[in-house]
């Protein structure tokens, strides 16, 4: 698994961390079963704080991305192949959202504003309840 | 052990009438990597003077493993257990790298042999060298590893990578990383580097004439604050000076850019409730933090 962070873009690294590796599991990079390397490893290798590695373990763990074992470490929770058929109708749906919206004239990074914004307030909502 | 490696409440400390500590509070909890940040006179080095007990404080307290660093007994009880790098880097001119670990290694019963191997490669620190032809960068890596081969539970490194070059800056990185995985070790390191605190510490402190001016978990902060671009209807719409959380307010004609550390729920619904009035979202990095924190006198250069 490669993962990159980004740490200036001002977006929380745990978060981020969180984002590859349910990207990796939708892309079908990670399957289920897959062993995650260990808190202290991916620290290293990214040269980021081994709590916050650990902080985006505990939440996908939380989220049923992830098991962690113990003494073992972190593996791909059995259950997301369920959530890889989700992600493939979802992207039916967003395919064609973006053909409207690019038929509407807009362009690709008005279109990827437009989510992100959406994307954020949801969360703050949610954040609230 | 208590939750804490390092507590700091209402610190003061003149020098000759000008205040470098007014009142500063400063929590490390124990397995943090902590980055200190401030500009050039905001008080770092005189904290860091004061929890080595180097410096005696006019008022308030400073604790290290919940010892007195005022108290000279319990200082040195403390400092057993600190690895320390100095801002200046200084160490005894006339010693050969070689000559000054040999010189220090009997002082800490708990000295790691094979950390000291190990670092004399990494650091490519040429053991027959005298300390006074060492540059700068040379004599941070040497003073990084006697602090960490002492097996030390905490190190306090003010700003640890200066002079150093950016492979070096990133192999320190990764060593501190690997310290506070491998032994749980805390890091309390003080930088001007923004990104390097960004990439490593999990906690921050930003102070600004000798006070806390933000302090907690990095992640936490970076969710908190954020940056909302609205466009206005009018020019004469008013802006959300004044609604909570909102730290700042820019505004050229019907385009209005607020940086908010908190609320944006409740912000997001005032700029709603003004009429034709368009919000986006953007993240805020420390840089901004840091730049709003400490500047907030100057907002006329920003």
């Amino acid at each position: 698994m490669i993962l990159r962070v980004n740490q200036s873009s001002g977006i929380p690294l745990y978060l981020q961390v969180m984002e590859q590796v349910k990207h990796a599991v939708e892309t079908g990079a990670l399957r289920s079963g897959d062993q995650l390397p260990t808190i202290r490893k991916l620290a290293e290798d990214l040269v980021m704080n081994p709590n916050t590695v650990a902080r985006a373990y505990r939440e996908l763990e939380h989220e049923g991305v992830i098991e962690l074992r113990h003494g073992s470490g972190a593996y791909i929770s059995e259950s997301v192949g369920w959530n890889s058929k989700i992600t493939r109708k979802a992207q039916a749906v967003v395919q064609s959202a973006v053909e409207r919206l690019v038929a509407s004239g807009l362009s690709g990074s008005e279109i990827r504003r437009l989510v992100e914004n959406e994307l954020a307030m949801l969360r703050d909502g949610a954040d609230h309840e | 052990m208590s939750d804490f490696a390092i507590e700091v409440n209402a610190l003061r400390k003149s020098f000759g009438g000008r205040a470098a500590l007014d009142g500063l509070d400063l929590r490390v909890p124990a397995g943090s990597i902590f980055g200190f940040l401030g500009r050039n006179g905001a008080g770092k080095t005189t904290t860091i003077k004061v929890l080595m007990g180097m410096l005696r404080a006019d008022g308030g307290a400073a604790r290290v493993f919940g010892l007195d660093a005022g108290d000279p007994a319990q200082s040195v009880e403390a400092r057993r257990r600190i690895g320390f790098v100095t801002e200046d880097k200084e160490l005894y001119p006339y010693m050969t790298v070689e000559q000054i670990i040999r010189f220090t290694r009997p002082f800490f019963p708990k000295w790691r042999d094979d950390l000291e191997r190990r670092y004399l490669k990494m650091f490519d620190l040429p053991p027959k060298k005298k300390i006074d032809i060492l540059s700068k960068g040379m004599r941070s890596k040497l003073m990084l590893l006697i602090a960490v081969c002492h097996s030390a539970e905490l190190l306090i490194l003010d700003e640890p990578t200066d002079g150093l070059d950016p492979a070096a800056v990133e192999d320190v990185l990764r060593e501190l990383v690997a310290i506070a995985g491998s032994q749980g070790t805390t890091i309390f390191f003080s930088s001007h580097q923004l990104n390097e605190v960004e990439q490593i510490a999990d906690n921050i402190c930003i102070v600004d004439k000798g006070r806390a001016v933000v302090a907690g978990v990095l992640d936490d902060l970076k969710a908190r604050y954020q940056r909302f671009h609205v466009v206005l209807e009018s020019e004469l719409a008013a802006p959300v000076r004044w609604v909570d959380g909102v730290e700042h307010v820019r505004q050229e004609g019907r385009t209005v850019s607020i940086l908010a550390s908190g609320n944006a729920e409740g912000i997001v619904r005032q700029i709603e409730s003004l009429p034709g009035a368009s919000v986006e979202r953007f993240p805020v990095g420390l840089k901004e933090i840091f730049l709003e924190k400490v500047r907030s006198d100057e907002n006329a250069l920003v």
